[in-house]
């Protein structure tokens, strides 16, 4: 780009933010010349640069901008709706200025809309008063003009200046100058910098000439050298530290000593104060209270706290959101205000202060509070937790529930907030950059949301831990505390079925075994049971890392993870150690992933043991039909595989061939009873389950429907005869659980061949299928066969893992996704890492069929993804891969 | 080879035509000779201390820090699809850069530099291993054996990266 066209971007979009700012600010202190005289330069500049570099367009814009400011200057009442215009034009600005930078050229198009509505208002002021009542007089003023009229000749859509000058002087004004609306003088800190401005401005020309601009790649360049120079450091200090009498001692004390200056000096470049963050707020809050028919002041404290660029560059969006939040739910309206004895005017009140190498940030209201009732039933409706366990819960652990993910209470969707994205996304946000943020509500006083955020990013302190025979980097700031474990202490690792707990403080803490999510675990189980616990928390979510040893912290500087490395979440990057070994630094976010698998409850302090247990199999949950057939147990068959429930006339069943027959849309359906004591029916009405695939279907006859239910399917006694999976029980009851694969061939012998559609395909291709359900395994068992695979099922990602690098080899592998142990993805990844199997085609099963679910899938490299019961999806997609690998071999 | 080297060779031609040559750094991968343009090669070094990446594909070796940088170290046998090395000799490395990111090709050894005349480049043949071929940019003949010329994009052209493209 053009140096010149860049410097003039740069420049004026600074410029257009200081606008934003004083304008707002003007519009409360109409008298204060200062605000007005600042805003006037810097359009009047803005102007100037643009006829300079031959953009009219943008020219023009400012021009009229200026004429109506120039009016201001003359004594011109402020209106709020002048300002409204003047905003609306700097937001015109911006966009085109945007179009500027992608294309290097003007945006086509012209403005007249805005600047018509500029220059009627220049025009036909109502106010605008023959006798100037305030400073500048009119003689100033057509100096003013004329001086334009010299700079450069008019362009379209200009009112020439004449007439300009002679509309002004014609427009009758009234007798008396209506008394310009002053809005009540703010005590903001932001009106307080208005009159300090004028001491400053003396100051000004010195203070410019003392700093420069610098790009800020050459500030990240700075301060990766910086980096590296610590690191250094800290391998010679380390050195040093082995040998008893070395002459390098007191160097390398000044050394260290100076590097850390530097460190600090560099990093103190980086500082940009709070303010720039804060910068839009204002002119947010302005909007907002114009659209939301509130009054509210903004007040900030701390602007000038510094904040490392990069960490302030993350929180600008989810500041700006909880501003608006505050506005929108926050404060109630006048109306309501007045009724609860608040002033009429809400106050938004930020504030950002220092503590111990954080960030402190405050977004205060005085509204009405968080609405705790409203957020519990909200929790319950959307499934996040259940009544029982909100009953336990304190009022603080109920406000938490407003960071759930697709959480909103406001009652009315309104353009500002409450689209249901919202507080969760702020969360991650501010997860991500190693921070956290707390709400605080009192009812009918106000809530305060505390975001605590670190310095920097650059460099962190770390806890270097061991897990496997590795070394591992946590950041400390995720670090609560560390629990030694051992047995037969009050600190011993518990197991719920198979997943690891520890009793702290009467808390239930998930674990999560660090050598065992890497992969790097023996297959020692037993190691389990000494060690460390990182205990450590992401939000809300608290859980506790298991690792095998502890070291001590270290300052570490963090470099990104090479990008045929980046698709691993477990880990943020890595670092040089002061010993010179590489080492990788845990993302303890993508960490909280694996863990938040098996723990959704963890929300709870006082989970039930049982509900850590349950919270594993929450996805499993299978909507199941529940039926009576030949005796009065129940029987039950997923839902999913139920093509349709019939109720027909007992009458219309026919008998031929020694089989019961129904004619059903157009063809004759064959009627198989579930056992032989169900009897079909000589009148009235029998119920039937249609199971229907392509062109065929059967029907079985029971006795009657019983209920729809959703459960978790566990069937825990299998079954020795053929059609009975075996029981489980489905809602407090012993259940049989049907399988619908028995009796599929007992209609057409050649069910599960389809219709000619495997016919052709070569037999004994080997498949792996991999599933922790022996439901699902004896289900889809028989269908992968007859599909012509040889099949070669598993109840567990090790287990299947290991098969392949025993070197056995399959033509493809059918898995599913939520295993405890080793996942689906896990295994995925672990076949796409083996020799043998790098190109195999793996098809991802799962119940959970979200858009993310979905997406989370073909990221990780599935070749196809089929929803549990799809057994058609799964024959189509089985036939597309391995029918590619064929060819491809 | 890119259009501009291309050119650039074109413009060498005309002012002598004895300058169709390219440089190879020859390196033993299993029993095979392979080359690589000594463009692409910054140092040869012995890979010292490696961390393996837990989660990582079986290609990547694991990393290391040369002189301050963090490298990613590739396993070429195993990317190349040839079997693990049995003799515990040490192994040597291949620092290249790609998209300002360090790598370093884990090799078996280094052999000379040799000079080759273009004219004398061969396709690869149609036969060859699926794994080797894909990365295998062209053939020399030498008196005694043959050379296997690697393209590093395509080397570094890994499974997990060309997912996120």
């Amino acid at each position: 780009m053009d140096d010149l066209l860049h410097e003039f971007l740069t420049e004026t979009n600074e410029s257009l933010d200081t606008v934003n700012v004083e304008l707002v600010r003007f519009e409360q202190d109409p008298n204060n010349a200062k605000i007005l005289d600042n805003i006037f330069r810097l359009v009047h500049t803005i102007k100037g640069t643009c006829g300079f570099l031959g953009l009219p367009r943008l020219a023009t814009l400012a021009h009229s901008a200026e004429t109506l400011m120039g009016k201001f200057r003359d004594g011109m009442p402020v209106t709020e709706q002048a300002v409204t215009l003047i905003l609306a034009t700097i937001d015109r600005i911006k966009e085109i200025l945007d179009t500027l930078e992608q294309q290097q050229k003007e945006p086509e198009g012209a403005d007249t809309d805005l600047i018509d509505q500029l220059d009627r208002m220049v025009t036909q002021a109502p106010a605008a008063p023959t006798l100037a009542p305030i400073a500048a007089s009119p003689v100033k003023t057509v100096g003013t003009l004329s001086d334009q009229v010299l700079e450069r000749p008019l362009k379209p859509g200009e009112v020439s200046l004449d007439d300009l000058e002679r509309a002004f002087r014609d427009t009758p004004g009234p007798a008396t100058p209506p008394a310009p609306k002053v809005a009540p003088k703010s005590e903001s800190p932001a009106a307080a910098n208005g009159s300090k401005d004028k001491d400053e401005e003396k100051s000004e020309s010195k203070v410019a000439a003392q700093s420069i601009r610098v790009n800020v790649d050459t500030l990240e360049k700075l301060m990766t050298m910086v980096s590296e120079l610590v690191l250094t450091r800290n391998q010679l200090l380390e050195m040093a530290r082995r040998q008893a009498d070395s002459e390098f001692k007191v160097p390398l004390q000044r050394l260290s000593n100076v590097t850390a200056e530097l460190q600090e000096s560099v990093m103190k470049t980086r500082m940009q104060p709070v303010g720039n963050a804060w910068q839009k707020l204002p002119r947010v809050v302005r909007d907002l209270s114009a659209e939301l028919g509130k009054e509210i002041e903004l007040e900030m404290h701390g602007a000038e706290t510094e904040l490392d660029r990069q960490v302030l560059d993350r929180i600008k969006d989810p500041l700006t959101h909880m501003v608006r939040n505050s506005a929108d739910h926050g404060l109630e309206t006048p109306a309501d205000r007045i009724a609860a004895n608040k002033p009429e005017k809400g106050t938004i009140r930020l504030s950002a202060y220092h503590e111990g190498g954080h960030i402190i940030m405050e977004i205060a209201d005085d509204g009405r509070g968080l609405n705790t009732r409203m957020i519990k039933e909200k929790a319950i409706s959307r499934g996040i937790a259940n009544a029982a366990e909100i009953g336990k819960m304190s009022e603080a652990q109920i406000h938490r529930f407003i960071f759930a993910p697709g959480f909103s209470t406001a009652a009315k969707i309104t353009s500002v907030s409450g689209r249901g994205v919202g507080m969760d996304v702020v969360l991650n946000n501010i997860d991500q950059i190693g921070g956290s943020v707390d709400v605080k509500s009192i009812a009918g006083e106000g809530s305060v949301f505390t975001i605590k955020i670190p310095l920097t990013l650059a460099i962190i302190s770390a806890l270097i831990i061991e897990a496997g025979g590795e070394r591992f980097a946590i950041p400390q700031l995720a670090v609560i505390e560390l629990v030694r474990v051992k047995n037969n202490t009050e600190h011993r690792i518990e197991h719920i079925k198979d997943t690891p707990v520890l009793r702290l403080r009467n808390k239930l803490l998930p674990l999560i075994h660090l050598g065992r999510l890497l992969g790097l675990g023996s297959e020692n189980a037993k190691e389990a049971e000494s060690g460390f616990i990182v205990v450590t928390q992401i939000g809300s979510r608290m859980f506790g890392i298991v690792v095998d040893g502890v070291f001590h912290t270290e300052e570490i500087v963090v470099k990104p993870m090479a990008t045929k490395l980046r698709h691993i979440s477990a880990f943020s990057g890595n670092t040089i150690l002061g010993d010179g070994s590489v080492i990788m630094i845990l993302d303890p976010n993508g960490v909280a992933e694996a863990v938040c698998a098996s723990t959704q409850s963890a929300i709870s302090d006082t989970a039930h043991a049982a509900d850590a247990a349950d919270a594993g199999h929450i996805q499993n949950k299978t909507s199941l039909l529940v039926f009576r057939a030949g005796s009065h147990e129940t029987k039950a068959v997923p839902l999913a595989l139920v093509t349709r429930l019939e109720e027909v006339e007992a009458k219309k069943i026919e008998l031929s061939n020694g089989r019961h027959l129904l004619q059903y849309r157009g063809q004759l359906m064959p009627l198989i009873r579930v056992n032989d004591q169900v009897k079909i029916k000589n009148d009235g009405t029998q119920s039937l389950l249609v199971f229907a695939d392509g062109a065929r279907c059967m029907a079985l006859v029971v006795d009657e429907i019983v209920d729809i239910v959703e459960d978790i399917l566990n069937i825990e006694i299998p079954s020795e005869q053929p059609g009975i999976l075996g029981s489980a029980v489905i809602k407090g009851e012993a259940t049989e659980i049907i399988d619908v694969g028995h009796f599929l061939p007992l209609a057409f012998a050649d069910w599960f061949r389809g219709a000619g559609s495997a016919n052709n395909a070569p037999a004994h291709r080997n498949l792996l299928f991999v599933e922790d359900s022996a439901f699902f395994r004896n289900m889809l068992t028989p269908v992968l066969k007859a599909a012509g695979y040889e099949v070669t099922a598993m109840s567990g990602g090790q287990e299947a893992l290991a098969i392949v690098k025993s070197g056995k080899f399959f033509d493809v592998v059918v898995t599913d996704l939520e295993m405890p142990g080793m996942d689906g993805f896990a295994l995925a990844d672990a076949i796409r890492g083996h020799r043998n199997s790098a190109n195999t085609p793996i098809i991802a099963l799962s119940s959970m069929t979200s858009p993310e679910a979905i997406a989370k899938v073909r990221k990780a490299g599935f070749h196809d993804f089929v929803a549990k019961f799809d057994r058609q999806g799964l024959v189509a997609a089985l036939k597309e891969h391995s029918d590619d690998t064929h060819k491809a071999a | 080879m890119t259009p501009t080297r291309q050119r650039e060779r074109i413009m060498k031609t005309n002012e002598d035509a004895h300058r169709e040559e390219t440089e190879y750094v020859t390196v033993m991968i299993g029993e095979q000779l392979f080359g690589l343009p000594i463009e692409r090669v910054h140092d040869v070094f012995m890979p010292g201390h490696l961390t393996p990446v837990p989660l990582a594909s079986e290609e990547i070796a694991g990393v290391l820090n040369l002189r301050g940088r963090i490298v990613t170290a590739i396993d070429m046998r195993c990317r190349l699809g040839l079997p693990k090395r049995e003799d515990k000799s040490e192994s040597m490395a291949v620092g290249i850069d790609c998209d300002g990111e360090s790598y370093g090709l884990v090799i078996d050894s280094v052999g000379e530099v040799l000079k080759l005349r273009d004219d004398s480049r061969e396709p690869v043949p149609v036969n060859l291993d699926s794994r080797l071929a894909r990365v295998a940019a062209c053939v020399h003949r030498l008196d005694q054996e043959l050379l296997v010329v690697l393209d590093v994009a395509r080397l570094l052209d890994m499974k997990p990266a060309a997912k996120a493209a």
